[in-house]
């Protein structure tokens, strides 16, 4: 049953679906709103407002379906089944409806949904939660039915009431419109009618070519408030009486609390109380300067528990041992790669680390438990799985949870966990009154769930200028495994050899396997650019790696393997056309190139570096062409790609979580480095037009940007780099590579 | 309490001498377009003005602030930089996730108001104390540059 299925049946009764579940159950009539003023054109627009604690049904009007409702005065407020966390979706999510529906867009606001995974469940994730880069892949056909069955219903409506056939009418900008009588009607003003009539279940879907909205670039429609300051994140709500908590965990990861000494603490100005739960102390104040130094006061005993050993060393080498002893899962086996391998293979090793999210909005959650219920206000990417965690540490059903979201400072995947739910509410049980507990940096960085670490094998062997067999066994955690019990049986994790199971070169001999080690007490997670950030590093320099044992350029390389995949072919032919690959560079400079077939998008994209002789890398340009298909806003494909090769830069330079003694090493931005506006080079996006469906993005330009790095820094050295982050020893010759 | 001079009101507030201005506009006068980053002034998200001039209120403690004219990302608007920043940063679509941007703007007016022909050098120099995770510093660059050229 589709989403759309779902929902349609949901509303076959014909009861707005802001009254009531899918089950009937009355649904939450407390709940931030969220009104964006919707102004095309870049002027400034009204901003948020959150009316908190008015009851949001519209009362009066036309709700044909979970996503849209249109008031009586003609206002249309869209429901955001995904979350806004930077990549766009509200826009695009907007526009798709927006689109079908025919509305006026200056009159379009946009609405959070709460917690409901009969209406609002992501079809590629089977629930209700934002990520994998999947939210227009999911959602573009469901929401484009939505708004086609809402216009088919106005229409009606509008006909019946002039006795003409519908078919005669046409809609535009929020009217139906009868040419043939110069009669035309605000869609406002047939909310009463349209929401007795019944929704049609197939409505007729516009032609690309009819698209008003879709394929241009569309001003957002979170900026605005995101420019004056009255955004409102999860970290900015402030219910009446609040208090303010932080928090400690155990250094060591998993370790729980001994003792706690509170002598000093109560001295702090605007203290209130300490909170001490088994893994847990956190000090609630007047404010977060309370709360802070109240921490601070503290003398904490831990109880280390069994992790005290753990090394990040030692975590890579039980990934060695494991790749080298254990079988694994094979996610792609094609012809006879025994024999293939059989003589004069190349072989590499590639290891990468543990890394951090390091969202630029610390963790946070706020929570105020009654008598009556739970109210809690937060920015997740997993609205139901918050909701649940909410009722299962108060015993509350779940309709007595209300859950506020709100706009993400940066999730990465860190926000599709909900332990900084759990942690609050728990925390909040011992006090009178909402608290919001809001982590310090040092708190967000070290109890992360970190990308994981991971050892790859590769042998590979050449036959007539082209690759003829290919073995790949990657051994690290398997996040699916966890997030999503049951999911990945035996190592079956999609996400883990994504993009390397299905990589986009004819190879006539391949095989393909993940071996699933865990690491001890270090608990792994999403990050963005997910398993083909791993591996689409490692598979690509391994490529370069080949191009060169081959003697082919490495443009050329691949184009000879892609030919089962013009898009991919295509996309590569023009970003080493823009990056003028092959044209002279001075000295101690290279350019770098690498593809992918990730997420529904087809990316090539070309890195031009310098390597100084203390081995510092200086980014000189980047350049990016991406096939997504249909580009709903064009505008936001390219801010994706241009924030998301940052962010994969970022770690490929940088990035390394290290653990030693079971406590991660890293605390803020001091020693878990960021790259910052001097050192950024022009990035150059070009998005290729595309008839096909929309592909997802968000991912992809983290995806993007270590392996064109990396072969662009061996262009320049000679010197490969099988390991992350770059070492500057290796590059100016203090340590071999 | 202290008394502290926020966008142009006397503000007084129940706050010890040694409390960083960010968490008194926050906490306890509800500003919260200032943002709380790492606390250690590494990220720029807290930036506001005193007297006109960046500074990184998660480290400045209120006591330092006896009349001097705080001003903020809620009111920086009124001032022509802030206004022509805010507009660019529209105009632009700079803003991802926003959550640094409040510190972005704050720095770029800053720079605006001292000098309203910035080059790119001038530009690293002001903005290199802020982190965008969402990797929006192309934008930003561009964003100044338009601003500077607005009427």
């Amino acid at each position: 049953m589709s989403i759309f299925d779902k929902l349609a049946a949901a509303q076959a009764d014909e009861t707005p679906a802001d009254e009531t579940e899918a089950d009937g159950a009355p649904r939450p009539t407390r709940r931030a709103l969220l009104q964006v003023g919707a102004v095309l054109g870049g002027g400034l627009a009204v901003g948020f407002l959150v009316p908190v604690g008015k009851a949001a049904g519209p009362g009066t009007g036309f709700a044909p379906n979970a996503f849209i409702r249109i008031d009586p005065a003609g206002k249309v407020t869209l429901i955001m089944p995904q979350v806004e966390m930077g990549q766009g979706i509200y826009t695009s999510i907007s526009m798709i409806l927006a689109e079908e529906l025919d509305a006026d867009w200056a009159q379009v606001s946009v609405d959070h949904a709460p917690p409901n995974e009969a209406l609002y469940a992501n079809s590629m994730l089977g629930m209700q939660a934002t990520g994998n880069s999947n939210s227009i892949r999911a959602f573009w056909t469901p929401l484009r039915k939505a708004g086609a069955a809402a216009r088919a219903l106005l229409v009606q409506a509008a006909a019946s009431g002039w006795s003409v056939d519908p078919a005669s009418c046409r809609t535009e900008s929020g009217q139906v419109i009868h040419d043939a009588s110069g009669r035309r009607i605000a869609y406002g003003a047939l909310t009463g009618r349209a929401a007795a009539l019944k929704p049609p279940t197939d409505p007729p879907l516009k032609t690309p070519a009819a698209f008003r909205l879709i394929g241009k670039p569309i001003k957002r429609l979170d900026t605005p408030a995101k420019t004056d300051g009255s955004a409102k994140y999860g970290i900015d709500a402030l219910p009446d009486g609040v208090k303010f908590a932080t928090l400690a965990h155990c250094p060591v990861l998993g370790g729980k609390v001994a003792h706690v000494d509170d002598s000093q603490a109560k001295a702090v100005p605007g203290f209130r109380q300490v909170v001490v739960l088994d893994n847990i102390v956190a000090v609630v104040g007047d404010h977060m300067w309370a709360a802070i130094q109240g921490l601070r006061a503290l003398d904490i005993t831990w109880d280390e528990g069994a992790n005290a050993n753990v090394t990040s060393a030692m975590v890579m080498e039980r990934l060695k041992a494991a790749s080298n002893s254990r079988t694994g899962y094979v996610a792609k086996s094609v012809g006879d790669v025994g024999k293939a391998l059989a003589s004069d293979a190349t072989q590499a090793v590639y290891q990468v680390p543990f890394l951090a999210h390091a969202t630029m909005e610390p963790l946070n959650c706020t929570v105020h438990i009654t008598p009556a219920g739970c109210e809690i206000w937060t920015g997740t990417q997993v609205i139901g799985r918050a909701q649940k965690t909410v009722a299962d540490v108060t015993g509350l059903p779940l309709d007595k949870v209300i859950v506020h979201q709100h706009l993400i400072g940066g999730g990465f995947g860190r926000r599709l966990e909900y332990d900084m739910v759990t942690d609050a509410v728990r925390i909040a049980q011992h006090v009178d009154g909402p608290v919001k507990v809001v982590w310090t940096r040092e708190e967000d960085m070290q109890h992360d769930v970190y990308r994981p670490s991971w050892y790859d094998r590769f042998s590979a062997t050449l036959k007539d200028g082209k690759i003829d067999g290919w073995k790949h066994v990657l051994t690290g955690s398997s996040v699916v495994a966890r997030w999503l019990p049951g999911a990945a049986p035996n190592g079956k994790d999609f996400d883990a050899y994504d993009s390397a199971a299905d990589m986009p070169y004819d190879i006539p001999n391949k095989h393909v396997e993940f071996i699933p080690e865990e690491p001890p007490g270090v608990v792994t997670g999403f990050w963005r650019g997910v398993g083909p950030a791993h591996n689409v590093f490692v598979i690509e320099s391994f490529i370069d790696e080949l191009a060169h044992k081959a003697g082919k350029d490495p443009v050329d390389f691949r184009l000879s393997m892609l030919g089962k995949t013009p898009r991919l072919q295509a996309a590569l032919k023009l970003a080493a056309d823009k990056a003028g690959w092959g044209s002279p560079l001075p000295a101690n400079c290279g350019r770098g190139v690498a593809v992918q077939p990730t997420f529904g998008s087809w990316i090539a994209t070309v890195a031009e570096v310098e390597v100084d002789a203390e081995g510092e890398v200086k980014l000189r340009r980047m350049t990016c062409a991406v096939d997504t298909g249909i580009a709903v806003n064009p505008d936001t494909i390219v801010a994706q790609l241009q924030g998301g090769l940052i962010f994969g830069l970022t770690a490929a330079l940088y990035g390394k979580v290290d653990i030693e003694g079971g406590r991660v090493q890293q605390s803020n931005f001091h020693d878990y480095r960021m790259l910052r506006i001097d050192q950024i080079p022009p990035i150059d996006v070009h998005v290729i037009p595309s008839g096909e469906a929309p592909g997802g993005i968000g991912e992809t330009g983290a995806v993007a940007a270590f392996a064109p790095l990396a072969n662009a820094i061996f262009a320049a050295t000679g010197k490969r780099l099988r390991s992350l982050p770059v070492d500057r020893d290796i590059l100016a010759g203090r340590k071999p590579a | 309490m202290a008394s502290l001079n926020v966008n142009g009101q006397v503000r007084t507030v129940d706050a010890p001498p040694d409390m960083p201005l960010l968490w008194v506009l926050r906490d306890l006068l509800k500003l919260t377009g200032t943002k709380f980053g790492c606390g250690i002034a590494q990220c720029g998200a807290c930036t506001v003005h005193v007297d006109g001039a960046p500074i990184r209120s998660c480290l400045m403690p209120i006591s330092a602030l006896e009349g001097r004219q705080i001003t903020t990302i809620e009111a920086v608007g009124t001032t022509p930089a802030g206004r022509k920043v805010q507009q660019a940063w529209l105009d632009l679509e700079v803003i991802q996730c926003g959550y640094c941007q409040s510190g972005q703007i704050m720095s770029a007016a800053a720079l605006l108001a001292g000098n309203p022909n910035p080059d790119d050098a001038d530009i690293n120099a002001a903005m290199a104390g802020n982190i965008c995770r969402c990797g929006t510093y192309v934008r930003i660059r561009e964003a100044i540059k338009s601003a500077a050229k607005a009427v």
